[in-house]
């Protein structure tokens, strides 16, 4: 009976169908929560090793720094997933055979499945330094790690990080909460120098040193030296320097959590390799988030896209196809992102590079405080915008994915700017003079385009 | 924490301490005299001979004197009911009147040098502890360590502090002779603005006022940089000092009924209670005045100002139980429940008592204009009831009482009938709402630990959806903790308020008609 006859060339879509996700990450869980919706029938099992139940990956850093529990990332309550019939399977898989259609795991029996989803992850790079085992040595990417880390730095009294990224400086963050001192080794001339542009980076900078931060730039890390008893007692520096510490953070990036599935019939690279659907070379089995690897990238993305936000398109994309007869090509609207660096938050909607080339230029204004910038940068012929960047302060993304969606100029934008802002109430508002600049830098004469309400009511909550 | 700020702490804590101390000094002795002075004319035979053991005697503290007293006037009215003569029974609660006649030595000699050393020096250790906060720290969100913290994350201390919150609670409310030494540091002030002497309000209303403005400033350490919070507080601030502390006493002194002119029925219970008109409308043209006011703040001032910002205007800007939850009960914001089924049980909670104060409301004027036909006497036992349960033991007790266990909007949440009529206005009816920034959510779950209604906003805001709660006070804390600016305190049109899109802003890969 279970033999299901396949309707479609895409997935079996049989009456209650064996639908096996691994992960219950945010790619893995929205999959699950989007076929439920369509499919009242399908046995839906999520297996993961990592947490009985699925957690926000984005919070492990508040944990860490007391600001929440482990329960208050759980996004939603525990009576969830069985209301909503998601089987939960707490436990690690060891081994997939394609043939048998099962899982082996490592402590409960083996689970057969119809369709398989790989919702894997990623996980931490580690690139081979001298000492990189030793104890006090971490990356940060599992509820494992956070719990590492807690152990390594319990009596810690001077830490490193190593790593220009967002993880990087998230750690060093956390460190900072606990009082413990840190020196942030960044290989590149400017923090986080593929993504952000110099004026942007330079803000963020000075707002880490202003945090205390011992920042060093260009600095790359060369070895980690054993205290004699197997833990991390310092690190060298490629210029040789030694820099005495208990912890050593390495966040030098994440790639594919692929080792379950490599040297299989599945297709991988970097990641499991995908088709614009999700589907793997093998029928039937699928891959999402972060360990998937588009065949053919999407325009302008990269081919393995490890954000939060495109793990959970990835999940409502795949949800949808194995949901409908007619299954869609993964189209992401324009992007967006987003992060705080400690205190300062970064949103970012459509194409900003971190360098660019004629006809492609770029529009940069910072207030006078050093603590809130914005950027756009846009075709200097035809004024059309590429993407924004703002820091310590906030904008509306249905603005902007309309803006981008609809192919605005840069002045459309910024003579609307006011309807962007989603600052709180009574914070200061920037949209004129960011206009004012515009007009200087460019030489040009925009006006505002509509007043806002100066109803006596609404100038009070303005 | 630096050394001034540990000196600022040690002396609020010795100041805690002597205040506390206060309760078991000075001697107490009741004179035949006082006791005329003090009690109704026909009673003063009885209680004579009643208290004739405790006439004269010279106790050492006001629990000996207090246990004496109620233990004497219990055994009388003990006997009065067996015999049934229960018009006999004296129901008049003496006991913290002649617990202050009888008061002598130490503290009453001292009142403005221990005033001093308890509570001014008290505030005064609070504030140098709290104002070197973060001092030299870039504005932000300050949350570090707060779930490793014992008074914070219901710990030892968080749990402590708790006991000792509900016990004060209980003496002020029940026993309130138990804390005469406390009145009577605070006659000084109470004779200064009202020309008369402290009675246990006055004293809760001082120490009232005292901890909304000290949190206060701690509010404004906490979120410097947020001008919504800095705002919000400085309104809370100023509504408890001079609408719910100052003007009332001056009303007083100028003979006119106490009256805090913010507070609103159905919060303000006894607003139509025949005790409450009766003493307004017998207070002359400002009298009607104040009758006039109350009813235009629950008809006009209510719907309209929650129409146009929501209940915020209220709860998080004006009301002085808002206006203690979101300053000294700040650091427990996160021990709200979060729960679906903590939700269900409020909406049957808080509506139910609005139904029950709203009957009993109606009842009693249908009572009073049928000339206590309706009802002769017994809505007298519903107002008593009503006090006790709701007005005290739950809005007291508690509301404040368990802020370190249950978080600081306990009432709020649960209780208030004027939350409730609030929030059916701001649910229905209202432009206010927090917005959803597009697929910005991260699912952190930083806005819902810090909600302090309990309101799961992640559960919204990864939704995409708009929040739109009946419960929302506006506090905007949620705003202000979210890493990722997805969310925004907003007053806009009605239309488009309510949303639920099936996918978030972002991905293109689905036509949703299909």
């Amino acid at each position: 009976m279970r033999d299901a006859a396949q309707t479609g060339d895409f997935c079996i879509r049989t009456k209650g169908r064996r639908i096996v996700i691994i992960g219950n990450g945010i790619s893995g869980i929205t999959c699950a929560r989007h076929i439920r919706k369509r499919d009242p029938e399908a046995h839906i099992t999520i297996v993961s090793g990592e947490t009985e139940h699925f957690f926000s990956r984005t919070a492990l850093m508040y944990i860490y720094m007391g600001h929440m529990t482990y329960a208050h990332t759980k996004p939603y309550e525990d009576w969830f997933w069985e209301k909503n019939r998601l089987e939960l399977v707490h436990d690690w898989v060891t081994s997939i055979n394609f043939e048998q259609k099962e899982l082996q795991l490592q402590q409960q029996e083996p689970l057969k499945y119809d369709i398989l989803i790989l919702a894997l992850g990623s996980k931490p790079n580690m690139f081979n330094w001298p000492g990189q085992e030793l104890e006090g040595v971490q990356g940060l990417y599992t509820y494992q790690d956070l719990q590492k880390m807690n152990d390594n730095t319990a009596n810690c009294r001077h830490a490193v990080v190593v790593g220009g990224g967002l993880i990087g400086v998230e750690m060093v963050e956390m460190l900072l909460s606990r009082n413990i001192p840190v020196t942030f080794l960044v290989r590149e001339k400017h923090f986080w120098e593929h993504i952000l542009p110099k004026e942007e980076s330079e803000l963020v900078m000075r707002h880490l040193r202003e945090h205390h931060v011992d920042l060093r730039l260009q600095t790359a890390l060369k070895e980690l030296l054993d205290d004699g008893a197997g833990k991390v007692s310092a690190v060298v520096t490629a210029s040789g320097e030694e820099i005495p510490c208990q912890f050593v953070g390495l966040a030098v990036g994440v790639k594919p959590n692929i080792e379950l599935v490599r040297n299989t019939q599945l297709e991988v690279n970097k990641g499991i390799l995908v088709d614009q659907r999700f589907a793997t070379n093998i029928p039937n089995v699928f891959a999402i988030g972060d360990c998937a690897e588009y065949r053919v990238p999407v325009p302008q993305r990269q081919r393995i896209e490890q954000v939060w936000y495109t793990g959970r398109m990835h999940g409502e994309t795949l949800a949808h196809n194995l949901t409908h007869p007619e299954p869609v090509a993964y189209t992401p609207g324009p992007w967006f992102n987003s992060a705080k660096f400690f205190d300062i938050e970064y949103q970012t909607y459509g194409m900003v590079p971190s360098r660019w080339e004629e006809p492609v230029t770029s529009f940069y204004w910072e207030h006078a405080d050093g603590k809130i910038a914005f950027r756009a940068v846009f075709n200097g012929e035809t004024k059309k915008l590429h993407g924004v960047n703002c820091l310590g302060m906030r904008l509306r993304h249905d603005f902007f994915d309309q803006a981008l969606r609809e192919s605005w100029t840069v002045e459309q934008v910024l003579v609307k700017l006011h309807e962007a802002n989603f600052d709180p109430e009574f914070y200061e508002r920037h949209h004129r003079d960011i206009l004012q600049a515009y007009n200087r830098q460019l030489g040009t004469d925009l006006q505002q385009e509509k007043k806002e309400k100066k109803g006596l009511l609404s100038y009070l909550w303005r | 924490m630096n050394a001034i700020q540990k000196l600022g702490l040690g002396v609020f804590l010795l100041a805690l301490l002597l205040f506390n101390a206060l309760l078991f000094m000075g001697r107490f002795e009741l004179t035949v005299q006082e006791l005329e002075q003090s009690v109704k004319q026909e009673h003063v035979e009885v209680l004579r001979q009643e208290l004739q053991p405790m006439l004269g005697k010279t106790y050492t503290s006001s629990f000996g004197f207090a246990t004496d007293f109620n233990r004497y006037l219990d055994n009388y009215n003990e006997e009065q009911q067996r015999s049934q003569q229960w018009d006999r029974v004296i129901w008049d609660d003496y006991a913290f009147a002649l617990a202050r006649v009888a008061s002598q030595g130490f503290v009453e000699n001292n009142k403005l040098l221990l005033l001093f050393l308890t509570v001014i020096l008290g505030a005064a250790g609070a504030l140098v502890n709290i104002l070197p906060k973060y001092r030299g720290e870039p504005a932000g969100i300050k949350n570090n360590g707060i779930m490793f913290s014992s008074n914070k994350a219901r710990g030892v201390v968080g749990i402590t502090i708790g006991v000792y919150l509900t016990a004060i609670y209980v003496l002020l409310y029940w026993y309130p002779e138990y804390l005469v030494n406390w009145a009577l540091l605070v006659d000084p002030l109470s004779y200064a603005l009202s020309g008369g002497p402290a009675s246990q309000w006055f004293l809760y209303g001082t120490i009232y006022t005292l901890a909304i403005l000290v949190m206060g400033v701690r509010m404004f350490r906490k979120y410097k940089g947020n001008n919504y919070q800095l705002l919000r507080t400085a309104s809370v601030m100023f509504f408890q000092l001079s609408f719910a502390f100052l003007i009332p006493e001056v009303l007083v002194l100028l003979n006119l009924p106490w009256y805090d002119l913010k507070n609103i029925w159905p919060l303000d219970y006894d607003f139509f209670f025949e005790y409450s008109v009766a003493s307004m409308l017998g207070s002359g043209s400002i009298g009607l005045f104040l009758f006039i006011w109350g009813i235009l703040l629950i008809i006009l001032a209510v719907p309209l100002f929650t129409y146009f910002y929501g209940k915020r205007w209220y709860c998080s800007w004006v009301c002085g139980c808002g206006g203690l939850a979101e300053t000294a009960g700040d650091p427990y914001r996160h021990l709200s429940d979060k729960s679906l089924k903590a939700w269900k049980v409020e909406r049957w909670m808080v509506h139910g008592i609005l139904v029950i104060i709203t009957v009993i409301t109606l009842l009693t004027i249908a009572n009073f204009f049928t000339e206590f036909a309706l009802l002769k006497q017994s809505t007298d036992m519903l107002h008593q009831w009503y006090g006790f349960l709701i007005g005290s033991a739950f809005a007291g007790v508690i509301g404040v009482g368990f802020y370190p266990l249950m978080g600081n909007r306990v009432w709020c949440r649960f209780g208030c009938p004027l939350a409730a009529y609030l929030g059916l206005v701001q649910r229905f009816k209202s432009r206010f709402r927090i917005t959803t920034n597009g697929g910005q959510c991260i699912s952190c779950g930083n806005c819902s630990t810090y909600c302090e209604m309990g309101i799961d906003v992640r559960w919204y805001a990864q939704r995409g959806q708009n929040i739109v709660r009946s419960s929302c006070v506006g506090c905007g804390i949620c705003a202000s903790v979210c890493p990722r600016g997805v969310l925004k305190l907003e007053n806009g049109t009605e239309q488009g308020r309510i949303t639920d899109i099936p996918f978030l802003t972002g991905n293109e890969s689905i036509n949703v008609l299909n």
